[in-house]
């Protein structure tokens, strides 16, 4: 049983965690280092002490990314996780018992796989493809549907919607590994629940709420966590969809836009930096509330 | 002074510092270190010849000569099928070293930090390096030679001369001991309006010269269903700020725009400023679509290619760039700006052209001089004329192109050129010295051209914008006379 151990924690433990302290916590250290200086992205730097930080509090653009990550992390997990409970619902429970088996609704098998598409495609794609999609004139995909009478949709060029269009893209993009990751949890449900409530005259619907939402209580809650630090990143569908890279008149701008403007183009790679820290701290403080709150939720399920 | 070196030892120190609290593994400063090049500040032994008024820049006739050319838009051909002949026949001693390369920092920086840089650089492409930077790093050699050497084969002019104005400014730096040229700004943009001519010709449309003729055209196109004007807003807005930067210079002179280069307080509120953007604000509001604000350069052009769109504001680069979607119907021409005001201090065929794409010779090189009388000979008439003609671009030789059939709408810019006689002013620097500044400047003019033209909140946003970069001590500074 002891033989071979130390090989063994060799090559799984002490190497991947080798790997990270360098790639992971050494750029992070070195983050934080930098967040204390001017340095440019070139030449040399010195200390400022918190300069950044007094600088970043100041800055309108920064409030501006901050609200908008905020409104992408209240509406990017709850709209997600609910559409992907429904599909996965449907395709697992959603056909009702059949020969004493419960199954999803026809065709389950093909929708398992068309939703999981997405995910496979590359974000550049995706942001690529949803750009035509969302053309602001007849050559957009939508626009090109609606009749020629109507005004077309400004989509992306409109300030009021844009970050909504690149959250309803996100969303498109997610839901189909939460239809899997769901679909894998309400496999685990035992069979024979499903049927004792069926037994017993429960409707779908509170073959959902009662059985199937609770139990998949520890998938949602990963899902949350995954789908919060999306949130806090966005980073390539704003990059490529936007007007302007975060516009028009910053109403697309997000945090991570904010830290990839500054270190390479403006070279402020310190001030970059002390927004990376900012980021960092933020997600660390949304994972870490996550676990705590689902902790005392989960007891009673 | 070696700042790009430095910028890679400081981070060699940093990660020492790291490991000496055990949290960054010895591989990785090894990784690092390896990386690092000699970068020593000792001079590197440079092959030298004797001045003479054949070989004014004294380059040694027998030596080597490395050039390293970016493969991108512009190909590769001007330098293989002409430059470098014509070098070898002037110094058949001399051999030519010729690469080519769509990376230019990969290939390069690591060269220039380890002394065994190529003579002779084009700094082009996406790849490229902050040239600033290098300038910085005292990589890049010091061109006043050049410039005061005779022309390669203008007789009785040096290469300065045989220039348009602004070319070498536009690649002069501040450095300790005052301004130098470093750079060599070979090919030449002209900005204005682009339009179809066989459209116009069709229609009986005549180019205006003063704001109320722009105005009445516009109209009238606006009559026969066609947008009068257009730019993208995504990703091409800052040929909307060039639009509007050239219009207040003729208003106010080019000295409104070298205001705005040396962030001088109030020169965004200054009245050639406001005058231009309440003006452009206006052609917004009245003759420009709004989905034009979520399209890219390429798909406004399109519509443009269609006749869906009369004026586009863009440089000279756009016919060459289009080539492939035009058709037999369509043919490029551009126009100057029209006068804004009567009273405008420069003439309505005045222009702003600007000379693009570095060229430069590194002092790493070992045979700088010879990297320079490479340049010169690119500088030659002869040159100029066969790069025009081979990618359909005009160079910093004055009238290399002259009474040449060359394409159309480059035929109509350097016409535009040749009307505009001493009226050619460079522009403004700002936005490759400030890019904070620039991306601002890109929000604004979106905000104007498509939120109602409030040239008031243009002039206020960008003068905030300005103050906050001058106030910003992270920010190094530049200035132009």
């Amino acid at each position: 049983m002891r033989h071979g151990k130390y090989p063994f924690i060799i090559g799984f433990l002490a190497v991947p965690v080798a790997l990270y302290a360098i790639f992971v916590v050494g750029a992070y250290l070195q983050m934080f280092r930098l967040s204390l200086t001017d340095w440019s992205g070139y030449g040399t730097f010195k200390d400022v002490g918190f300069d950044n930080f007094v600088k970043l509090w100041n800055d309108e653009v920064i409030w501006i990314a901050l609200r908008h990550n905020g409104y992408l992390l209240l509406l990017l997990p709850i709209v997600t996780i609910a559409i992907a409970l429904l599909f996965a619902f449907l395709l697992n429970v959603g056909g009702g018992s059949k020969g004493g088996m419960t199954q999803g609704v026809w065709g389950s098998k093909v929708y398992r796989v068309v939703f999981f598409f997405p995910q496979l495609l590359a974000l550049a794609l995706v942001a690529v493809i949803f750009q035509r999609v969302y053309g602001p004139d007849k050559s957009g995909m939508i626009n090109g549907l609606l009749p020629d009478s109507w005004e077309p949709w400004l989509f992306l060029a409109d300030e009021k919607w844009a970050l909504t269009c690149i959250l309803i893209v996100l969303i498109w993009q997610a839901v189909g590994f939460y239809v899997v990751l769901f679909s894998a949890g309400m496999g685990s449900i035992g069979q024979e629940i499903y049927e004792a409530a069926a037994l017993d005259g429960a409707s779908r619907i509170t073959l959902f709420f009662k059985i199937t939402l609770p139990l998949l209580w520890g998938n949602i809650q990963v899902a949350w966590i995954y789908l919060g630090i999306a949130a806090f990143d966005a980073f390539a569908l704003v990059n490529i969809m936007t007007v302007n890279q975060g516009g028009p008149n910053n109403s697309t701008q997000v945090l991570s836009m904010q830290i990839y403007l500054n270190a390479f183009k403006y070279s402020q790679a310190g001030y970059a930096s002390a927004i990376g820290v900012v980021l960092f701290f933020l997600a660390l403080s949304f994972a870490w509330l996550t676990l705590r709150v689902n902790r005392s939720d989960s007891v009673d399920a | 002074m070696s700042d790009i070196t430095k910028s890679e030892l400081d981070r060699r120190s940093l990660l020492r510092r790291a490991a000496a609290v055990g949290l960054a593994a010895t591989p990785a400063v090894g990784m690092l270190s390896a990386c690092v090049g000699g970068g020593s500040d000792e001079k590197n032994d440079q092959a030298t010849g004797t001045k003479s008024a054949d070989n004014p820049l004294g380059i040694d006739t027998k030596a080597p000569v490395e050039i390293v050319i970016f493969d991108g838009g512009l190909g590769t051909k001007y330098a293989t099928d002409v430059d470098t002949p014509m070098y070898k026949k002037k110094w058949p001693e001399s051999e030519v070293k010729y690469s080519a390369t769509e990376q230019i920092a990969t290939t390069i920086k690591p060269r220039l930090n380890s002394g065994t840089a190529p003579d002779m650089i084009n700094n082009s492409g996406a790849d490229m390096m902050d040239f600033g930077a290098i300038v910085k790093a005292g990589q890049a050699a010091d061109l006043t030679d050049l410039f005061a050497a005779p022309s390669f084969d203008v007789t009785g002019k040096t290469v300065a001369e045989t220039l348009v104005p602004g070319a070498i400014e536009q690649g002069t730096y501040d450095v300790e001991g005052g301004r130098k040229p470093f750079a060599v700004n070979y090919s030449f943009t002209v900005f204005g309006l682009y339009y179809n001519k066989k459209l116009f010709e069709k229609n009986s449309w005549t180019v205006p010269t003063t704001w109320a003729d722009f105005i009445a055209l516009c109209d009238k196109i606006k009559a026969a269903g066609i947008t009068p004007f257009a730019y993208a807003g995504a990703n091409a807005s800052y040929y909307m700020v060039r639009a509007i930067m050239t219009s207040a210079a003729k208003i106010g002179t080019e000295q409104v725009l070298k205001d705005l280069d040396n962030l001088k307080p109030g020169a965004w509120t200054a009245p050639a400023i406001k005058q231009a953007a309440e003006a452009w604000g206006q052609i917004g509001v009245k003759y420009m679509n709004k989905s034009f604000l979520g399209l890219r350069h390429t798909e406004v052009q399109l519509q443009q290619n269609q006749d869906k769109v009369a004026f586009y504001p863009c440089g000279s680069w756009l016919e060459n760039e289009q080539a492939a979607s035009i058709t037999p119907n369509f043919e490029y021409a551009v126009m100057p700006y029209p006068s804004v005001t009567t009273s405008d201090q420069l003439p309505a065929t005045a222009i702003n052209a600007a000379a693009g794409e570095i060229y430069f010779a590194s002092t790493k090189g070992s045979n700088v001089q010879g990297g320079k009388e490479y340049l010169r000979v690119m500088l030659s008439k002869a040159a100029a004329l066969e790069f025009t003609k081979l990618t359909k671009s005009l160079t910093v030789v004055a009238g290399a192109a002259d009474g040449q059939t060359i394409s159309p709408g480059l035929t109509s810019g350097n016409e535009m050129l040749s009307k505009a006689g001493k009226d050619i002013f460079m522009g403004y620097l700002w936005d490759t010295w400030y890019k904070k500044m620039n991306d601002a400047s890109l929000e604004a003019v979106n905000a104007l051209m498509f939120n109602g033209g409030d040239a008031q909140k243009f002039c206020d946003t960008m003068e905030k914008v300005a103050q906050d970069v001058a106030k910003d001590s992270s920010i190094s500074k530049n200035t132009r006379a």
